[in-house]
């Protein structure tokens, strides 16, 4: 199906500039940038959100959102103009010979429809192949991508296939026209890290088959370095620096990369626990369900003065409802919640204002744990009115120390609406309501998980110092082992409602692991390009990998 | 809304420039230049109505039930008329008299007070008993919820109209029970839409701490949700006030609505129909009058709707 040309260039992009539409006003997203894309190779695109990653990644389809439109430049595809031919040549040219594979797989399939219907569509619609071979063909995808039974999987719905084999599927869909170029749009992002490695090693070993380029979009650059041979770094629509991947890794010149690169290398100093002190809050052997579902099983965890815990696993392994528990949204069926050694009523209607004061949540959306209709000095003085009782000045006075307290100025931000923040500006106002309410122990939802990575750092930073500060005592609730690793003290590791393994933060990175534990750290991809392929060839000898992908 | 605006990060997001602030004032002023033409005339014609309705003893100088000729009087006719200090003056009479001799202009000055005073009056009534039941039935949830929603499906099974009448000739005809009953009716469509929209903000992270964090229902319910259910409710009530009015002036005509000698649109049209028999077009002035007061609103609600869904990706 690849066109024989003998242009080695794939893709050129000259001066690409395009418009994005906000409140009536035109303003440019997409500063002049440069794109040069040989045939078979692999380009990332790095960038925090707003760096115009994702409008450059559909811009090499000749396509632009509504309410953005391509200003200027010029893109060519294979000695095609894409700027210059009609609507309906770039369509002809999309799906067959440019393929594009969303963030989310979930949200772009179909419910209504089997995959391998979605799948075929492309190619007969086409007219590339007709049903039944197509139908052969995605069955052939299927067991190259390592998807379990691929002689069925395709008469799935898509519900009933999970995450991580969704995107697998659209990797699928993406291949079925064998495409010159596909474009992944931060493909893992939403997956869990051991998913998310599955689904890495499939998209890389199939692009090297078929010789496909690829457009790889991310803002996670351990990702990106397993995916690259070239990287490039976007700010603000406007190219910071481009190299090949293990160049850029190791002697990045600019020093918007080398912050980049940074990011993780927080780490904040641990001292361990002395176990002479009392735990502020113990989890004695928590059983909860929802109704008839049992969803953890006998989990018990101290949390100590000052100190956090970071409570690891994978989506549905019973964190988030650990934290219900704790706070009293979920009463448990057996055990209880102590803080300072006196027991807590299950129920949070049950429980006195001292005791609700003392524990407050930090949610991972920050954009509806805000309400969006009350100002910034609304928001935040409301528990500080409602526990503390100030009014008047005082009451002014302590909301702007607190907006102090996490970096944000108060005379800018104090009459705002949420709407007029970004969002790590709006999580650092959930962490001041926090704060307002003078509490002991804070629980974090995955705070940081929604956020940039620069951003986030910020956030772990802020959230450190108001620990040594304040004396605060945190629970992280998180699936992302790099927060681990920079913010806790000790490590609960968590699966299917149960507790694997729990230890101090050094312990835990340390060999020997529970098998889980070890399946986990093994899955954050590190800053080396050859991370990837060693550690897929060392699972391959394990038999880890079967294990597994067949959970 | 483009991804530019996200985030506008620099090493950390405390230093970055925050974003421009809006000016609601201006914005609004700004709104309302842009808005269709539609709307503009919309507002013009309620602008228009309200004046009349407030000005009606200003604007006339007859009472609202006073004889001033002989019934049927052509539009022009001229009138003497006692002033109040005694003299007297001339008067012309612009749309002719009605069925009793009483001036139709003043007539239909006072109905505008009285029909739209009532239906104003009636809409709010009905906005509080639903919007609070619905605010609540969503918050509270469980068998609060069950037992209210179960209340307003039997209400709302029974033709609106015809219940009415039957209510009104169980009570009588006074103006409180009128707007009584019209008020629980219309209040089932108010409690459905306010529990829908609720249910979309009580499911949100922020009325969860709240709740973690203490407050009450009276917090819960009027600082946290409603804010951010008004541009649905607001939009409803002037559709509500439509249909609240229309429900007025079809009572008056069958005669249950407001008594006589109350100046009223809808009996306006019953008591002169005869008229149209002679090709009269005068019993319908007060009919234009509810059909245009009816598109008027109707197009400034459209104009709202619009305005609050489409800012609805902004937010």
């Amino acid at each position: 199906m690849t066109s024989s040309d003998n242009h080695d260039m794939l893709l050129t992009m000259r001066g690409l500039r395009i418009e994005g539409q906000s409140d009536d006003e035109w303003s440019e997203i997409v500063k002049g940038v440069d794109i040069d894309l040989h045939r078979g190779e692999v380009l990332g695109l790095i960038g925090e959100s707003g760096a115009g990653k994702s409008t450059i990644g559909l811009a090499a389809m000749g396509y632009a959102r509504p309410g953005c439109k391509i200003s200027g430049g010029e893109i060519i595809f294979d000695g095609i103009n894409l700027l210059e031919i009609s609507e309906d040549e770039r369509r002809k040219l999309r799906g067959v010979r440019i393929a594009y594979v969303a963030q989310s797989a979930a949200a772009s399939f179909n419910p209504a429809h089997r995959l391998i219907e979605q799948f075929t569509e492309g190619p007969v619609e086409h007219g590339v192949s007709n049903r039944a071979t197509a139908e052969s063909d995605a069955k052939t995808l299927y067991g190259k991508l390592l998807l379990p039974d691929p002689d069925n999987i395709g008469y799935r719905y898509p519900h009933q296939v999970s995450g991580g084999q969704l995107q697998r599927a659209m990797t699928a869909m993406a291949m079925a026209c064998r495409p010159d170029l596909i474009i992944f749009d931060e493909p893992t992002t939403a997956l869990d890290v051991t998913t998310q490695i599955e689904v890495l090693a499939t998209i890389k070993n199939i692009v090297e088959e078929f010789n496909t380029a690829a457009i790889y979009i991310t803002h996670d650059l351990a990702v990106v370095a397993q995916m690259a041979d070239r990287i490039k770094v976007l700010r603000f629509g406007e190219t910071v620096e481009e190299a090949d991947t293990r160049t850029i890794m190791s002697h990045p010149t600019e020093d918007y990369t080398k912050t980049l690169w940074a990011v993780r290398s927080f780490k904040k100093e641990s001292e361990g626990v002395a176990k002479s002190v009392k735990p502020l809050v113990s989890v004695k052997n928590v059983t909860a369900a929802y109704g008839d579902v049992p969803v953890l099983h006998e989990v018990s965890f101290d949390i100590y003065r000052g100190k956090t815990v970071a409570v690891v696993g994978e989506s549905g392994s019973g964190k988030s409802t650990t934290a219900r528990v704790i706070t009293g949204l979920l009463p448990p069926r057996e055990g209880a919640v102590y803080v300072n050694e006196s027991k807590l009523p299950g129920d949070y209607r049950r429980r006195s204002k001292d005791q609700l004061r003392h524990a407050q949540m930090i949610y991972q959306m920050a954009d509806t744990a805000v309400n969006p209709r009350h100002r910034i000095r609304d928001i935040i003085g409301r528990p500080v009115a409602f526990y503390l009782g100030l009014s008047g000045n005082q009451l002014e006075q302590r909301i702007r120390d607190l907006l102090s307290m996490i970096e944000l100025e108060p005379d800018v931000y104090i009459d705002r609406y949420p709407g007029e923040l970004s969002g790590g500006q709006k999580q650092r106002i959930c962490i001041a309501r926090a704060l307002a309410a003078e509490p002991e122990f804070i629980i974090c939802d995955e705070v940081t998980s929604a956020l940039d990575q620069i951003v986030a750092e910020g956030i772990l930073k802020l959230l450190d110092r108001l620990q040594r500060e304040l004396d605060l005592a945190y629970m992280f609730i998180t699936h992302d082992l790099a927060t681990v690793r920079a913010i806790s003290d000790e490590v609960v590791v968590m699966l299917e409602g149960r507790i694997v393994e729990q230890g101090p933060r050094e312990e835990m990175f340390k060999p020997p692991h529970h098998k889980y534990t070890d399946l986990l750290l093994s899955s954050v991809p590190e800053m080396d390009p050859d991370w990837l392929d060693e550690l897929m060839a060392q699972r391959q000898r394990e038999g880890v990998m079967e294990s597994a992908s067949s959970s | 809304m483009t991804d530019n605006k996200d985030t506008l990060g620099q090493t950390a997001d405390a230093v970055a420039p925050p974003p421009p602030r809006k000016r609601r004032l201006s914005d609004t002023l700004k709104a309302l230049r842009k808005a269709p033409l539609s709307a503009k005339f919309g507002l013009v014609v309620i602008v228009f109505y309200v004046v009349m309705a407030i000005f009606a003893p200003v604007l006339t100088p007859f009472g609202e039930s006073e004889i001033v000729s002989n019934e049927y009087e052509p539009w022009g006719v001229e009138v003497a008329h006692e002033t109040a200090g005694g003299g007297s003056e001339t008067v012309t009479l612009m749309l002719g008299t009605d069925n009793l001799g009483r001036d139709m202009l003043t007539r239909l000055l006072y109905g505008a007070r009285n029909t739209i005073g009532i239906a104003l009056l009636t809409t709010c009534l009905a906005f509080l008993l639903g919007g609070v039941g619905g605010i609540l039935a969503a918050t509270l949830g469980g068998w609060p919820d069950q037992i209210l929603s179960r209340i307003i499906d039997v209400l709302m099974a029974i033709p609106a109209l015809i219940f009415a009448l039957l209510l009104l000739t169980i009570f009588g005809t006074s103006v409180t029970t009128l707007v009584l009953v019209i008020a629980v009716l219309d209040s089932t469509r108010v409690f459905r839409l306010a529990r829908a929209v609720s249910l979309n903000v009580v499911v949100m992270d922020f009325i969860e701490a709240a709740r973690l964090r203490g407050e009450g229902l009276g917090w819960i319910t009027l600082r946290e949700i409603l804010p951010n259910i008004m541009p649905p409710l607001v939009a409803e009530f002037g559709l509500r006030f439509c249909f609240v009015f229309l429900t007025i002036a079809s009572l008056s005509f069958l005669g249950l609505g407001l008594q006589p000698p109350t100046a009223d649109w809808g009996s306006m049209v019953r008591d002169n129909a005869t008229l149209i028999t002679y090709g009269d077009i005068t019993p319908l002035l007060p009919a234009a009058a509810i059909a245009l007061l009816t598109v008027g609103v109707n197009f400034v609600v459209d104009w709202f709707l619009h305005k609050t869904s489409g800012l609805r990706d902004d937010q």
